[in-house]
């Protein structure tokens, strides 16, 4: 991804990044609300159908050390264009990336659809607050729920120094 | 890599793979006959910018992350992309593939030295070109050269009119028949029609 728009820079390279990673995240419900009825008005062209395979994940013990395989994991991935509406309609095509984790087909192209119509200047802010700010809040509720549910079995090791060595 | 303006592969990869395997397989069981891409698959497909569409469906049915392909003078940065995304294709140096494309006016003798040719333990190593030619059928014509064929796949002899391919690199394509089972198999495509001529067919040179 060398040239993605004619004004390409490390910013907007970043805030993709940004909303592709909450869109592959965010709970299915949600998402499964929020993306029909905001794909139904474009249309798109699979470059590549849903497509699932299996990534090698690598990991490193504290972020130091050799890397290693943790394990592979099974991911679905998808690619789709989207044109503007009409033939004269001022834009460029946009191509999004859909990438997530499991064999979800539909959920994939909501999110390769999804990245298309982000990367649309036109359409970008209102996306961000129909739909990016309402997922965000719904991941973060998800992850609180998770560590409060995880906190409740914690179990806190203290190593306490012998006198003599103080 | 711009994604956005990629030309699409097949619009349905499995069965359309299929359909232009399954053509190959006719067109190399009978040397010389022209085959016409399934309406199915010339209908949809997209060919990217610098080869024709038989050469392109042919590609994205073979081409896997396994094959080493070398591009001639149609290697443009934009098929390449158009390779590398729907087939994971690697392009490599013409010595080292085990498929060609390459457009028939660059196709001289002398290109013929630069591949590799196989040798008598292992005559399979040898690489098949595929080619891009202006003109391909029955009807003779002064630009384009005449083939008689013979040899395994066709029953007295067969005829075929290939254009824009030097008489000299036909020559070292009849030279190689001596060599056999070693040398090259040769798809020629045309739009969306193509024809083959594997390494087992007895080529002649005919007037017109």
């Amino acid at each position: 991804m060398t040239s993605m728009h004619t004004s390409t820079d490390s910013n907007t390279d970043d805030a993709r990044r940004r909303w592709l990673a909450l869109l592959a995240q965010a709970p299915r419900a949600e998402l499964a609300r929020h993306a029909p009825p905001i794909v139904a008005d474009h249309r798109f062209e699979t470059l590549r159908a849903p497509e699932v395979g299996l990534v090698m994940l690598r990991s490193r013990i504290g972020q130091r050390g050799d890397r290693y395989n943790i394990g592979e994991a099974t991911i679905t991935r998808c690619v789709l264009r989207h044109r503007p509406a009409e033939p004269g309609e001022p834009g460029e095509a946009t191509a999004g990336i859909g990438c997530v984790l499991g064999r979800d087909e539909e959920r994939a192209r909501w999110v390769a659809a999804l990245d298309a119509l982000l990367q649309v200047p036109a359409l970008h802010p209102v996306l961000s607050t129909r739909l990016l700010a309402p997922l965000a809040i719904a991941l973060a509720a998800q992850r609180a729920a998770r560590q409060a549910q995880v906190d409740g079995s914690r179990v806190r090791f203290e190593t306490l120094q012998p006198e003599a060595t103080r | 890599m711009r994604l956005a303006a990629l030309p699409a592969g097949f619009a349905n990869p499995v069965q359309h793979a299929q359909a232009v395997f399954r053509c190959l397989l006719d067109i190399m069981a009978r040397p010389g006959t022209v085959a016409t891409l399934p309406p199915e698959v010339s209908g949809t497909l997209q060919s990217p910018p610098g080869c024709s569409r038989a050469a392109a469906a042919v590609l994205l049915a073979l081409a896997d992350a396994d094959l080493r392909l070398h591009v001639g003078t149609a290697a443009t940065p934009l098929l390449a992309d158009w390779l590398r995304f729907h087939s994971g294709v690697r392009l490599v140096p013409e010595e080292a593939a085990d498929w060609l494309l390459f457009d028939a006016a660059e196709l001289r003798a002398e290109r013929f030295g630069h591949w590799r040719a196989g040798d008598d333990e292992a005559p399979h190593t040898a690489p098949t070109l595929l080619i891009d030619v202006p003109l391909l059928g029955l009807a003779a014509t002064t630009e384009a050269i005449g083939l008689q064929l013979a040899g395994p796949g066709i029953e007295v002899q067969q005829r075929l009119v290939v254009g824009g391919m030097d008489a000299s690199f036909w020559r070292q394509r009849i030279a190689q028949q001596a060599r056999f089972p070693r040398g090259v198999d040769l798809v020629l495509c045309c739009g969306d029609r193509l024809a083959a001529l594997p390494r087992s067919t007895r080529v002649q040179l005919t007037e017109g």
